[in-house]
């Protein structure tokens, strides 16, 4: 026998392993399928957006209809999600410091927007809220209209974005349990210290995750608030509602001028849900089993 | 064993927590919901069933589940797979692939339709593409099945990850040990725990692409009993002023979300009962 062949390297690969071939395989397709799916459309966006130059893209999104729109996305965004944060954190109080009954059929409740269709969300604040209900007649009555008019964009946004912070803070504070709220309130602090200084510093992350999904739904939701808000130009028109319109009328830049804002919205929110997950991972619910 | 409905506990905040939970959770979704119900409970079962059992209505409705179950299923299939490149591979560009996943769920449903529209089109960078082999997409059913495999990428990976992560290497290395194949181990050992969280996955992102409509009109051409989705129908009515179809048709949607919601949930008790978790 030869010293030769015993030199001659051998690589082994773990029996837990695919081939080689078999591992680059399947991240070429899992490279090429997001590649279809997800990049080429955002850049589309862009491409489209800056079809006439920066300078057109620019001017388009100066224009009243963009500034107005843009003004009462921020407006919308700015009422909604505070009112949701502070929903929330109530229902995650509510729901992990307390036994009760029901409380499987309470957070099923909860989660009922996420499975509703947009449209029908906007259908049902419609129903509820519009002229011809009992309640939405008499509000327009004494003057305070819902449907097609800003209350109403605010309910439907809060009905499609209702669940986000509770359902990432439920799980964190059922980790975390009671204990340190109970050796606070032992100490002889009142109920709200021990919520300022003991459980806000304990779910600040996760809140923060669950605002920050919350908010980006909030600025692009389309199918709800497109039913409640009568797209009246300068009144009602949201941002995803102008870019419909714009489009519709062939003015492509200006539609997707105001896209491509709304797609560095999305961009940005995935960059600090990334960082988030990176800096924060044990401290947040999305990054662990629940 | 019948217990007191709320324990008493020496945490504060009940009445005030209860209390929000409750008026908010009330005035933004359960009373709505309840304004639907009532309205259809007002038109009638009959009424329901005229306004629904039209050719228009039904059309949409078999579009919008039919389309929605294939676009689920080519999900199921490469959500899995991404989700196995992502926990188990290390490669350049990895974060970056993770963070894609999510940009579905991030990007609004309105620019994602429009920047789809924009690709498949006729003159569109893939338009022009599938145009040369004779193959229209944008204003077919084909482009409202790309809105739809779109809206849906996220669940199934996501829901898959974390059960990946938690897969000990023991097992694997137990299946080699006794001569399985790589293969063998991968379609008997790993699926197996895999299947129930890939499933609520399925079923979320069904859910989510019966109910889609930002992303899909600009890009389905809308066209009666061709390629018009059930959302939109609801929305041709409310312009209509026709407020009882409108119900009607929003009924017969949200009973089939809460069929699949009831689905999601059993799939849950079924995989908790056989494997322990979810």
């Amino acid at each position: 026998m030869s010293d030769a062949s015993l030199a001659k390297p051998v690589r082994f690969r773990a029996a837990t392993e695919e081939s080689p071939a078999t591992r680059w395989a399947l991240i070429t397709v899992a490279f090429a399928g997001l590649a279809i799916l997800v990049f080429a459309p955002l850049i589309a966006v862009f491409v489209e957006a800056l079809a006439d130059g920066v300078a057109a893209s620019l001017k388009s999104l100066a224009s009243p209809d963009a500034r107005d729109a843009i003004r009462l996305t921020l407006t919308i965004a700015a009422i909604s999600v505070p009112l949701n944060a502070i929903f929330g954190i109530a229902a995650a109080w509510f729901i992990t410091k307390f036994d009760f009954r029901g409380k499987a059929f309470l957070i099923t409740l909860i989660d009922l927007p996420f499975s509703v269709s947009p449209v029908v969300a906007g259908l049902c604040i419609v129903l509820m809220f519009g002229a011809n209900s009992a309640i939405g007649g008499w509000l327009v009555a004494q003057g305070y209209p819902i449907v097609f008019a800003m209350p109403g964009i605010i309910l439907a946004t809060m009905f499609v974005t209702f669940p986000f912070v509770a359902r990432e803070l439920i799980p964190v504070m059922i980790e975390q349990g009671r204990a340190e709220e109970e050796a606070a309130l032992t100490l002889g602090a009142s109920g709200w210290r021990t919520f300022w200084t003991v459980t806000l510093p304990n779910i600040r992350w996760a809140l923060l995750y669950g605002v920050l999904l919350c908010n980006a739904r909030a600025m692009g939701e389309f199918g709800a608030v497109a039913v409640v808000s009568g797209k009246i130009r300068g009144e009602t028109a949201t941002m995803p509602t102008t870019i419909e319109m714009l489009y519709q009328e062939y003015l492509s830049v200006a539609a997707f001028s105001l896209a491509a804002v709304l797609a560095l919205l999305a961009l940005v929110t995935l960059l600090l849900k990334t960082a988030l997950e990176i800096r924060h991972a044990d401290q947040l619910a999305a990054t662990h089993r629940h | 064993m019948k217990g007191p409905v709320i324990h008493r506990s020496p945490m504060p905040g009940l009445g005030l927590s209860m209390g929000i939970t409750l008026t908010m959770l009330s005035i933004v979704v359960l009373l709505p919901i309840g304004a639907l119900l009532l309205k259809g409970a007002n038109y009638g079962l009959a009424g329901i069933w005229e306004t629904v059992n039209r050719e228009r209505v039904w059309a949409a409705l078999f579009l919008s589940f039919r389309l929605s179950l294939f676009a689920a299923l080519l999900n199921l299939v490469f959500g899995v797979l991404l989700a196995w490149v992502l926990v188990r591979y290390r490669f350049p560009g990895r974060r970056l692939l993770d963070a894609a996943v999510d940009l579905p769920f991030a990007l609004p449903t309105a620019v994602a339709g429009i920047a789809l529209t924009a690709l498949y089109a006729p003159r569109g960078f893939f338009g022009q593409l599938a145009a040369e082999i004779g193959w229209k997409i944008a204003y077919t059913q084909w482009g409202i099945f790309i809105a739809l495999v779109f809206v849906g990428l996220p669940f199934v990976a996501r829901t898959v990850q974390p059960v990946i992560e938690e897969i000990e290497r023991e097992v694997e290395e137990a299946s080699a040990t006794l001569g399985a194949s790589r293969l063998h181990t991968l379609r008997h050992v790993i699926l197996p725990m895999l299947l129930p969280a890939a499933l609520t996955g399925f079923a979320l992102a069904l859910a989510r692409a019966v109910g889609e409509y930002g992303s899909v009109i600009f890009i389905a051409g809308n066209i009666p009993l061709v390629t018009e989705i059930a959302p939109l129908l609801i929305i041709i009515q409310l312009e209509e002023f026709n407020y009882d179809a409108a119900a009607a048709i929003g009924i017969a949607m949200l009973l089939i979300s809460f069929a699949m919601l009831l689905a999601i949930n059993l799939i849950q008790v079924w995989s908790r009962r056989r494997i322990g978790y979810v």
